[in-house]
This record gives structure tokens, C-alpha cells and sequence, in this order.
């Protein structure tokens, strides 16, 4: 679904601070699973999920979405296939102070001036499905962490996106309510949807829901190195067959 | 189309949201936004009501004034000079006037005096001033006394007060029979204040003063056409300091509404990052902002000129009255006629409105085109 083809992206190119965050990297996400990005501090998760989601452009490198080049694009069309395409669940959540539950889960649909009474039932529908029906005119601030995340994945669900971004989606959380989560990732999958997600959650990264877990290090794929598991298996094999080959051979019993 | 403006309908309820979410700063702003264009729009309106009525005024004034000088000094009229003048070719209609100024110790302030030939009040009665009338506590029927400058004491009765609308001139005025007026002044008998004379063809104002001049070396001709211009240059001179003065408010505003603009708050900021994380388009992002902008300006802007309307022509400016009347001894308080000039709302909507919108659009439209993943590092 999502290609990269050899991304590379610095932050403060071609000034002194110059920092490349990613180097070189290959991966090809594939539908309808949940994909986890996994590794250090600073490996560059956040990094390669802007630019899953369409958020940032690489600095080198080709981003194909269902085979559309989509690097090239300038902001206007990313905003479209941001909009049509993504959903986010941020890892601060990035609710909108001051407004309530339901409107913020509308506001992503804004742009797409639908019926106002169509988009309302739609968030009412959003929110209830998520166990928040009852807090839906409460101001965002005044909900609990787990409410405000749901909050948060109603909103990134409300244009029916096909992919649903998280960025450290349980970093937040306690054990109660990331397992909480997972069950909403399982419903996710349900539906159909695409998710990526970063953690360094054991109780995500290890479960059952997440199909591939991608790790990082230092802006390249750890499983780069397992580029070379042919080679060793080969190796391995070779010396197998050297070491049988070695073995005193064994006299045949005669056919009778 | 419909899609156009239901979109238009969200953005203008976020706006609206956004405002009332904000309410200490944009409350603020639009206090100061309004207090601005209040003081500008009320030098405006006032100046040039004050600049219309004065023009009114002196339309229905004679058009040439002619004094003696004596050493430099303006002098009574002799005996003849009238008749002198009436010969003149060009002059239509002379008259003599009597005038003078009285110092009532009582208000320690001064009074016109004028000596009608015409209409005059029967003798021993006189006409009065608003400002006079306020000062001295008279209405009309009561009996005002004047100690003149001989010594006597002289007591009229007030035949009325004259009609406020014309105050700024004849707030201090006292209009009394020629025959009371010698009397009171010990004025010589046949002497004149100054003579009046309108003349025939406008367009030989000039040469007639010259003539005049030639005539009778001893005088000076006034022109109404340059006491006209002198009011208009005192009235752009006053204007001007105020302006000046305010100009300097205006730039103070200025770098205020370009520092709240242009600090957009990190809130703000974030907001802006969430908006087009979520599938907003920067042109809806400025768009939004520019309504909330337009909103608190054009507000601002009604509710600054509708109360400096009210100040000026309902409370005669009293804010300005200090600054702006200087000149007359008793402040005359007088109600202008409500004059509104399309250019003058223009320029001040130009020199307010506009800037503002500049000054916030300008850090909305940078913080607006920056990439959108900065808001996954909040
Ligand atoms: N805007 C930026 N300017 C400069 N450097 C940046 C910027 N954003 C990220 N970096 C750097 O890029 C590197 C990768 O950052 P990134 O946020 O992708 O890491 P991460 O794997 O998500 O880390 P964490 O697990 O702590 O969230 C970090 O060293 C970070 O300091
Ligand atoms: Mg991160």
C-alpha cells in the first residue's frame, strides 16, 4: 500500500546543525494489518511516520501511495491526501482547547462541507462507538487521558480514512487502558483499516494484532542486517553439509 | 456552490468558537482597536463639523470690512467716511457697526458688546449670549447690571437668549440699541466701530478693496474670502497637532497589533499544526484567521465611530473641548450638525482596518505554510 523507496530525510539541511534522521530506507507497507515502527529514542519513528502519513517530505527518496509518487507533491495535494487517506492519533493527542468532544471530532471533516446534521450524527456515532456518548459536549481539557485519546481516535476515524496513524499510542496510557486500545486496534482491522503505529510498548509491539514490527536504529532498518539471513543460512547449510559429508560413511546393509 | 457555503458555515463557527475561546485577548484588542478609532474619528468628525460651521457662518457675513488704523492701531471711524465710501464705485451697501469688548469682573471674562442699528432690542433691554446666560445665571425677563468703564452703573433687562445652534460665535455676545450702546460705552456720537459693505460684482471684491485703499489711506478692507482662509488654516493647524499627536497613538497601536499578531501564541501555533495535520487546507487556516481578524477589526471600527458620533454631536465633544476651542473665554457648548463625510470614514478605515489585517495575516500565512509535522513534537 505504502512504498519507500531509499528515504532519507535531514532535518537543518546544509546548515551547520545538519542532522539526517533517516538514511536510506527501503519498506513496503501492506494493507489492512497494523504495522509497528520499534526502536531507540531517537531512531527516527516519529521521523518515518510524518512521512508515512504524508505530513513531511522526504529529503531523498520516493514515497509511492497505491503506487502514486507522492514526494513530489507540493502541501495542497498532500493536505487532500492527508485528508482523504490518514487518519492521526497523535502522541499528545493535539485535541483543540476549549472546544468540545464532539466538535473536535467533526473538525477534520470542516473543509469537506457536508450537511451539518450528517456530520454530526456521524461524530455522535464516532464517539459512542468508543464509549464516549456521554462526554460528548465536555470540554477536551477537562477529560481523562484514556477519554481524550479516544477522543483523539474519533477524530482520526470521522473522514473514514483507509490508514490510521498513532504515534506512541499507549505512551500515555496505563496497562488497563493499552489493553484497551489494542481491542480498539482489533476493531480497526475489522474494519478493514490499514494502522501504523510507533511504540516501545512490549504489550504492543509483542501482540497478537500487530502483524510486522519494523525496527529502527539510528535511521536505518535493523532488519536491513537480516538482508544477509540468506547468506548465513546458506553458510549454515554449507557447513552442515561439509560437516555430514565428513561423517564416516556408513556401510549400507546389503539389499536383500 | 452549496458545498462552498456550507463550508464557509463551519469555518465562520470556528471562527466565532476560536474568538469566545480567547476572550481576555480578543476582548482587549477590541477595546483598544475601538478606543483608537474613537479618538481619531472624533477629531475627524468634530474638526470638520467645527470647519463647516464656521464656513456657515461667515457665509452670511459681510463681505468687506473696512477699519481705520491710527498708529497701527485700529480706531473709531470718524464722521463722513461712510458717505466717503458710498460713492465708490462697485459698493453696493454700507453700514457703520458698533462694537466692542466688555470685561465683567463678576465671571472674569469677557463680553462682546454690539450695537444694533436694526432689529435692535427696545432701549434698556438687551439679547444675550447662551455662554453669558449659563455664566451669569439670566434667563430672559431678568435684569442683568453692568458697571461700564466710567464708573456707572447700567441694568437691562435680558429680552432673551439667543438660540444655541449659532453658539460658537455668540456665546459671548451682548446685542443692545445703538443709543444704549454710546450710552454705555461713552462712545463718541457719529463715530463707528468699523463699516460693512457688500459689493456689487464678487469678482471685483479685490479691486474695490484696492480703490477703498486709495481712497482712504487711514483704513484697512477685510476680506471675508481671507478671514475665511485664516479660520480654515487655524482649523488645519489644530487639526494638524491633534493629528499629530494621534499619529503617534496610531503607531503605538500599530506595533501593539503587530506584536499580539505576530507573537501568535504557541497555543495558536499548535492549533494552526493541528488544522492541517487533520486535512485543513492553509487556505482554510487563513481564511478562518482573516474572518477573525476582519470580525475583531470591522467591530472594533462601528463601535470606535459610532461613539465618537455620539461624543461629537450628542456631548459636543466635551473630551476636546480644552484642546480644540482654545480661543473662546467662555466655552461655548454648543451642538454641531452632524456632518459625515464618506472620504474622511474611508481614509480612517484605511489607516486602521487595513493595517490590522496586514499585521495578522502576515505571521498566520508563515506559521500556516510551515510543514505540518512539527505538531507530532509538541
Ligand atoms: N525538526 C527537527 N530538527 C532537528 N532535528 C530533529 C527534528 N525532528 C527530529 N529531529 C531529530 O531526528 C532524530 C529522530 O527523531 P524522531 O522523533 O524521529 O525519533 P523517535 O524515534 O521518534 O524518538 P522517540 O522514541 O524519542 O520519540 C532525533 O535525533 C531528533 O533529535
Ligand atoms: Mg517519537
Amino acid at each position: 500500500m505504502i512504498e519507500l523507496t531509499d528515504i532519507h530525510k535531514a532535518f537543518n539541511e546544509g546548515q551547520p546543525n545538519e542532522y539526517w534522521a533517516l538514511r536510506g530506507i527501503d519498506l513496503n507497507i501492506a494493507a489492512g494489518q497494523v504495522t509497528a515502527l520499534s526502536g531507540p529514542s531517537g531512531s527516527g519513528k516519529t521521523t518515518l511516520l510524518t512521512l508515512l502519513g504524508c505530513l513531511s517530505r522526504p529529503t531523498r527518496g520516493r514515497v509511492r501511495l497505491k503506487a502514486q509518487d507522492v514526494s513530489g507533491l507540493p502541501e495542497r495535494f498532500l493536505t487532500d491526501i492527508r485528508r482523504q487517506t490518514f487518519g492521526f492519533v497523535f502522541q499528545q493527542f493535539n485535541l483543540i482547547r476549549g472546544l468540545s468532544a464532539l466538535d473536535n471530532v467533526m473538525l477534520p471533516a470542516y473543509p469537506l462541507g457536508l450537511p451539518h446534521r450528517e456530520l454530526r450524527d456521524k461524530a455522535e456515532a464516532q464517539l459512542a462507538a468508543l464509549d464516549l456518548g456521554h462526554r460528548r459536549d465536555a470540554r477536551v481539557e477537562w477529560l481523562s487521558g484514556g477519554e481524550q485519546q479516544r477522543v483523539a481516535i474519533a477524530r482520526a476515524l470521522i473522514n473514514s480514512p483507509e490508514v490510521v496513524i498513532a504515534d506512541e499510542p499507549t505512551a500515555n496510557l496505563d496497562t488497563a487502558l493499552s489493553k484497551q486500545f489494542m481491542t480498539i486496534l482489533e476493531r480497526l482491522l475489522d474494519e478493514g483499516r490499514t494502522v501504523l503505529l510507533t511504540s516501545h510498548d512490549p504489550l504492543v509491539v509483542e501482540s497478537a494484532v500487530v502483524a510486522t514490527v519494523v525496527r529502527l536504529r539510528d535511521g536505518k532498518l535493523v532488519e536491513a542486517q537480516m538482508l544477509f539471513q540468506p547468506a548465513i543460512i546458506a553458510l549454515l547449510l554449507a557447513s552442515l553439509l561439509s560437516a555430514w559429508r565428513c561423517l564416516p560413511p556408513q556401510p549400507l546393509s546389503p539389499r536383500n | 456552490m452549496k458545498l462552498w457555503i456550507a463550508k464557509q458555515r463551519y469555518l465562520a463557527d470556528f471562527t466565532l468558537a476560536s474568538l469566545a475561546r480567547r476572550k481576555t485577548k480578543n476582548l482587549g484588542l477590541l477595546l483598544v482597536f475601538s478606543l483608537l478609532v474613537f479618538v481619531l474619528a472624533s477629531v475627524m468628525l468634530f474638526t470638520s463639523a467645527l470647519r463647516h460651521e464656521a464656513t456657515q457662518v461667515l457665509a452670511s457675513s459681510p463681505e468687506v470690512i473696512l477699519q481705520r488704523m491710527v498708529a497701527g492701531r485700529h480706531d473709531l471711524i470718524p464722521p463722513g467716511y461712510i458717505e466717503r465710501i458710498g460713492r465708490i464705485r462697485g459698493v453696493q451697501k454700507t453700514a457703520g457697526r458698533l462694537w466692542g469688548y466688555y470685561y465683567d469682573p463678576v465671571v472674569k471674562a469677557n463680553y462682546t458688546f454690539l450695537g444694533l442699528t436694526e432689529d435692535a432690542p427696545a432701549s434698556g433691554r438687551i439679547k444675550v449670549g447662551n455662554g453669558l446666560a449659563r455664566y451669569r445665571g439670566v434667563q430672559a425677563g431678568n435684569v442683568l447690571s453692568f458697571r461700564s468703564y466710567s464708573g456707572k452703573l447700567f441694568s437691562f433687562t435680558v429680552d432673551a437668549v439667543l438660540p444655541a445652534d449659532s453658539e460658537l460665535i455668540s456665546a459671548d455676545l451682548v446685542l443692545l440699541a445703538e443709543a444704549d450702546f454710546r450710552a454705555f460705552f461713552d462712545y463718541p456720537a457719529a463715530h463707528w466701530t468699523d463699516i460693512t459693505l457688500s459689493v456689487a460684482n464678487p469678482q471685483e471684491v479685490r479691486t474695490v478693496a484696492q480703490k477703498l485703499a486709495n481712497a482712504l489711506p487711514d483704513s484697512r478692507p477685510i476680506l471675508r474670502d481671507e478671514v475665511l482662509r485664516t479660520y480654515q488654516s487655524i482649523f488645519d493647524w489644530r487639526e494638524g497637532i491633534v493629528l499629530a499627536l494621534l499619529s503617534a497613538a496610531i503607531l503605538a497601536f500599530a506595533i501593539l497589533a503587530w506584536d499580539k499578531a505576530s507573537g501568535l501564541s504557541a497555543e495558536e501555533k499548535r492549533e494552526i499544526g493541528i488544522l492541517k495535520a487533520i486535512g485543513w487546507e492553509t487556505g482554510d487556516v487563513i481564511r478562518m484567521k482573516l474572518w477573525e481578524g476582519l470580525l475583531i477589526s470591522l467591530t472594533a471600527f462601528l463601535a470606535g465611530y459610532i461613539a465618537a458620533y455620539v461624543h461629537v454631536f450628542h456631548f459636543s465633544a466635551a473630551l476636546f473641548e480644552p484642546v480644540l476651542k482654545g480661543w473662546a473665554v467662555l466655552y461655548p457648548r454648543f451642538t454641531l450638525a452632524p456632518v459625515i463625510d464618506g472620504l474622511q470614514i474611508a481614509t480612517l478605515f484605511f489607516f486602521t482596518v487595513l493595517p490590522y489585517a496586514v499585521a495578522v495575516l502576515v505571521p498566520i500565512w508563515r506559521a500556516s505554510v510551515t510543514d505540518p509535522d512539527a505538531v507530532m513534537r509538541a
